[in-house]
């Protein structure tokens, strides 16, 4: 298991990519799974840069579990925030037409739908939101 | 991420390469709003672009939003990886690709 500790800023984005790439690349991720879990690390990173800490600034921590042949992928993300679960949130109705259709709310929703399991946890005091990528029956 | 414009006839084509992502969809989305005057439809060319989230796509529906009051607005050379994603979310009933 790999861990990045990094400041919770919306900048810091690319280098928590690089990160989570380095690692789907070592497992010989398929591209379109690195697509699908980069859009995902992006949506839950970035939403911990704009909510965790409002008064301020404060830490992600983010913990890589990759396996090859089958691939599969375990991503960890910890913060110290204020509680806050983003699956607790509707989905988005995405048969609307573009006119009713609201700019944002997707980001969540597309985490959901790209990866095999997603879950959430407050405990200790920390914000625990765990994705999984890849064959089930591993976990 | 990178940006081409070109005009025809009242016709913009924007071909956008790279990756558009929290960090580079802002810049989309100012170059595009800075291109809607005076223009009557806009087509993006995503041949090069290879990723894109949910802050790429909320660019896209705000673009939409206003082309559709206009020519319309329409996406070429969309590929495989983004045309899921699309799908995810129903962009692609939305958007016209072609």
């Amino acid at each position: 298991m790999k861990e990045l500790v990094i400041e919770a800023l919306v900048d810091k984005l690319p280098d928590v990519l690089a990160f989570v790439d380095e690692q789907l690349e070592a497992a010989d991720c398929p591209m379109k799974t690195q697509m699908q879990i980069d859009v995902s690390v992006e949506e839950i990173f970035v939403n911990i840069a704009n909510y965790a800490y409002p008064d301020g600034t404060g830490n992600a921590k983010i913990q890589v579990e990759v396996a090859a042949e089958p691939f599969s992928a375990q991503i960890t993300f910890i913060d110290s925030g204020i509680p806050y679960d983003p699956l607790a949130k509707t989905d988005p109705d995405v048969t609307l037409s573009a006119d009713e259709r609201q700019i944002g709310g997707l980001g969540i929703f597309m985490v959901k739908k790209s990866m095999d399991d997603v879950k959430y946890e407050f405990t200790d005091g920390q914000n625990i939101l765990t994705l999984k990528k890849g064959v089930a029956g591993k976990w | 991420m990178e940006i081409k414009k070109t005009t025809d006839n009242g016709v913009l084509i924007a071909a956008i390469s790279g990756r558009i992502d929290t960090t580079t969809a802002p810049t989309l989305e100012t170059e595009l709003n800075s291109s809607f005057d005076g223009i009557e439809s806009l087509v993006l060319d995503f041949a090069e672009v290879n990723y894109i989230s949910s802050a790429g796509l909320r660019v896209l529906l705000s673009a939409y939003k206003v082309m559709s009051k206009k020519g319309g607005m329409k996406l070429i050379n969309v590929e495989e990886p983004i045309m899921e994603i699309f799908e995810v979310t129903g962009f692609n009933d939305i958007l016209d690709i072609e």
